[in-house]
């Protein structure tokens, strides 16, 4: 039935059509709603059934979990700061849903408002990048970011991050934290401080006197008032399970863990880079717990991997295949420094409570030329070879 | 036994429809061809003319730029037909089988008395010497190299691919003898590649004669490039030349008898066959001489493809095409020109995919019917870390990949170009989730290479 429809308005899209100029965009839910009936025409006769939509997908199924928590946990942090405990776990996933909903709609419908519009201008397929991408901005912004504000950062990301490299698997940072350091260079009060964290925290809606620091703010709090302890008004509890204030996202290590699970188990995620990320993130703890100048650097390195964004940064960011290292070995060294740059710049530099956006980024620029050496060493050990058989 | 070297980079693809170990005589087929693409840059210039009539072993062309590589008749006969494409092109000679076969006679020289020189001699007058193909670039040998040493892979690993122990049951002597005289043609050494579950008898008479490499692993153990790679590797300024397994039967046969007797066996595969069985057929014979009556009905609206070779790297010829030069499988699978509502998204149990995001990796024993559906749309390169599963050599494909997009010679060399031909990647353009023509874009490569450097 639906098929049948589809081929009859089919002609009008193809060139000559009267729709010709929506191509793009009506070849994109074509092959949504069906694979196309396309067969091989060089090369190997038949193909593995793995495409970019099956990949993105597995993804978007994974972000579920840490999306669905962080609505409940939206709800939760509105409710608590404004005095009132009594409310069941529906009533605040029902609030977190309506206050994230809005958000999710305006990240796709700008990016892949762009994507299709580029598509069509270069007549390409569009491209499935932009499915994950779309889901991962509202998911690392703070729940109070103003909707015109996410629609410009994530303008900005998709059309200087990506298209003007020539679309997705051309770009050189990850499309969504560029988004997000966009807007925390923007648009800074609306994405640090303490008290954008918590719906209507801004609006003066809660409870005077309540704290919506992140956990990452408080102990960057006790160190610039030179406290002797780390002030923390969380236990490692509640960061693991994820009831703190926090990006939408981020917050809940058990629900980002569940994806991990989830992409680690297809595969789809390279379990070199998430690995090496904890590792580094570990090691580099372990680092300051020896040298312990300060309250922070003796704070155990394991938490670090717990707060913030470090577990959804390393889960779901690092292992971008397109910014990411590509080689075997390199992806080892990317996800190492990733790891100890986010908690270098955590603990070092006080301007950033969370280092682990500025981290990806400055990784995502150094991943070719890591690639870059470990291809040469390739490249040494064929020239090595050749000059002993001329020998 | 010499060591077994592990490989365990690869992919198995089990199908549906391996072939039975019974051998059919085939009928004589209506007709056969010699179609110059089937040799890799080779200009065809004519011998014959239509209605001429000609011996097996009569040469038919020779290649423009190599007067003395002939390309000769697998029958006697009479030349049908010289069929032109675009630009008077030659497509294919076809020539209408005799009923009793009769043989151009060539002088064989004793076997004490071969030498490199007469043996070269004897293989290009034959039409032979087409089936030495030289590393680097995959092409058909320059008679006046001397190569570093020779390969043949005693087995073919690729989905469905003919079995060799059981071809060599009916041919071992030939084969042995035709292996022995090739060393004539290298100071270095004859290597033969073989499986560790290779059990032919004839492999383990020809242990002291030749140097015998064993392999473990999944696909593309079997292919010549990768063994080259762990045995010796191709510098850059070096040539080794590699033979198959049926042209070495062929001159052995051409050294016992001086006949040129292209018969060979090939296997008959694929989910659309009825019986998949092996056929002993002469070189370049009608598909339908086998494949008449051998395949199951197709559903309405659907159709099959028809390939000449292994379905990772064979070529798709007509239902009344052509079995091609070098193929030892002709395998006949469905054809995927339909479309299927949200399968990007669905399980797909019947389907077989190296992704975990598949089920198939839970039931590796299982086998599948795939069909030629392309199962996605051509995207950029995203995904990373696949093609290198899949291919056994230190080399990193993409890089390789994208050098030659890049039409960069300097890194197309220093990344193993030379190492490398169309199909020990075929695997990687399998499993691309972007749907990049990989072998395509490796033969562009080694084009340019030749262009720019000879």
């Amino acid at each position: 039935m639906l098929r049948k429809y589809i081929d009859k308005i089919k002609p009008q899209f193809e060139e000559g059509g009267r729709f010709s100029k929506l191509h793009s965009t009506f070849d994109a839910f074509e092959t949504f709603l069906y694979v196309p009936n396309t067969v091989t025409k060089s090369g190997s006769h038949i193909r593995d059934v793995i495409e970019l939509k099956r990949t993105m997908s597995v993804v978007v199924i994974a972000l579920l979990p840490a999306l669905l928590f962080g609505m409940y946990n939206v709800g939760l942090q509105h409710f608590r700061a404004m005095g009132m405990t009594d409310l069941t776990v529906m009533e605040c996933f029902g609030f977190g849903f309506w206050k994230v909903l809005p958000l999710i709609i305006v990240s796709y419908v700008v990016g892949l408002g762009i994507e299709f519009a580029f598509a069509q201008v270069r007549g390409h397929e569009v491209n499935e990048g932009f499915l994950v991408s779309g889901m991962l901005i509202p998911m690392i912004m703070p729940v109070d970011a103003p909707l015109w504000m996410v629609a410009v950062s994530t303008a900005f990301a998709v059309i200087i991050g990506k298209e003007v490299f020539g679309g997705t698997g051309m770009n050189v940072f990850n499309p969504a934290l560029l988004a997000r350091a966009f807007m925390f260079f923007a648009y800074t009060p609306y994405i640090s401080g303490e008290k954008i964290w918590i719906a209507g925290m801004n609006a003066g809606q809660t409870v005077d006197g309540y704290s919506g620091a992140t956990p990452l703010t408080e102990i960057a709090n006790s160190i610039a008032e030179k406290a002797p302890a780390l002030n923390i008004s969380s236990s490692v509890c509640d960061w693991i399970v994820g009831t703190i204030p926090g990006s939408i996202g981020e917050t809940s290590f058990i629900a980002i863990m569940i994806g991990a699970a989830i992409l680690l188990f297809t595969g789809i995620a390279s379990w070199r880079i998430m690995l090496s990320v904890f590792a580094g993130g570990y090691l580099m703890g372990l680092l300051f717990n020896a040298i312990g100048l300060n309250a922070y650097m003796d704070m155990p390195a394991y938490y670090h991997l717990l707060l913030g964004g470090f577990a959804f940064g390393a889960v779901f960011m690092a292992t971008d295949p397109v910014t990411g290292s590509q080689t075997g070995t390199g992806k080892f060294i990317y996800g190492l420094l990733i790891g100890a740059f986010a908690v270098l710049i955590r603990v070092v530099n006080p301007g950033y409570p969370e280092g682990m956006m500025l981290s990806i980024l400055f990784m995502n620029a150094m991943a070719p030329i890591i690639d870059h050496y470990v291809v040469e060493a390739n490249i040494r050990r064929r020239n090595r070879r050749l000059k002993k058989a001329t020998k | 036994m010499s060591k077994v070297i592990h490989l365990k980079k690869g992919l198995d693809i089990n199908l549906q429809g391996v072939s039975e170990k019974v051998l059919i005589a085939a009928p004589l087929a209506q007709e056969y061809a010699l179609t110059p693409d089937d040799y890799i840059g080779v200009v065809p210039k004519l011998l014959v003319k239509v209605d001429d009539t000609v011996k097996a072993g009569t040469p038919l062309f020779f290649d423009k730029k190599h007067p003395e590589i002939l390309f000769t008749s697998p029958v006697s006969g009479t030349v049908t037909a010289i069929n032109r494409g675009e630009k008077r092109k030659i497509l294919n000679i076809i020539i209408r089988p005799s009923e009793e076969r009769e043989y151009e006679e060539f002088n064989v020289p004793k076997t004490e008395e071969l030498t490199a020189e007469s043996l070269k001699e004897l293989m290009l007058k034959s039409g032979l010497w087409p089936f030495v193909i030289q590393r680097p670039y995959g092409i058909i040998a320059d008679p006046a190299d001397t190569p570093r040493d020779i390969f043949v892979s005693g087995f073919d690993s690729a989905p469905l691919a003919a079995d060799f122990d059981f071809i060599l049951q009916t041919s071992g002597e030939d084969f042995a003898a035709g292996i022995e005289a090739v060393k004539k043609l290298t100071p270095g050494n004859v290597h033969l590649g073989l499986s560790d579950e290779s059990h032919s008898k004839i492999f383990a008479k020809l242990e002291d004669k030749v140097q015998i490499d064993t392999f473990s692993g999944p696909h593309p153990a079997g292919n010549v490039g990768v063994q080259i790679h762990h045995v010796a590797p191709v510098n850059k300024g070096e040539t080794v030349w590699t033979m198959d397994v049926h042209s070495l039967i062929f001159l052995g046969r051409l050294l016992k008898t001086g006949k040129l007797d292209m018969s060979k066996v090939v296997a008959l595969a694929g989910a659309c066959v009825e019986k998949p069985r092996y056929y002993r057929i002469i070189s370049g014979a009608r598909v339908d001489s086998i494949t008449a009556g051998a395949l199951k009905p197709v559903k309405e609206g659907r159709s099959m493809r028809v390939i000449s070779g292994n379905v990772l790297t064979g070529k798709k010829i007509a239902e009344d095409g052509f079995v091609s030069f070098y193929a030892n499988t002709v395998t006949v699978i469905p054809e995927g020109d339909y479309y299927e509502m949200l399968g990007w998204i669905a399980p797909r149990l019947n389907k077989f995919s190296m992704s975990h995001s598949y089920f198939s990796w839970l039931t590796p024993k299982k086998s599948y019917n795939l069909d030629t559906n392309l199962n996605g749309g051509q995207r950029a390169l995203v995904v990373s870390g696949q093609y290198e599963k899949v291919l056994p050599m230190d080399i990193y494909p993409v890089y390789l990949i994208k050098a030659i997009l890049a039409g960069d010679i300097d890194k197309m060399e220093n990344l193993g170009i030379y190492e490398v031909i169309e199909e020990d990647l075929a695997l990687c353009e399998f499993v691309c989730t972007s749907k990049t023509d990989v072998q395509q874009i490796v033969r562009q490569g080694i084009d340019l290479l030749i262009k720019e450097l000879n």
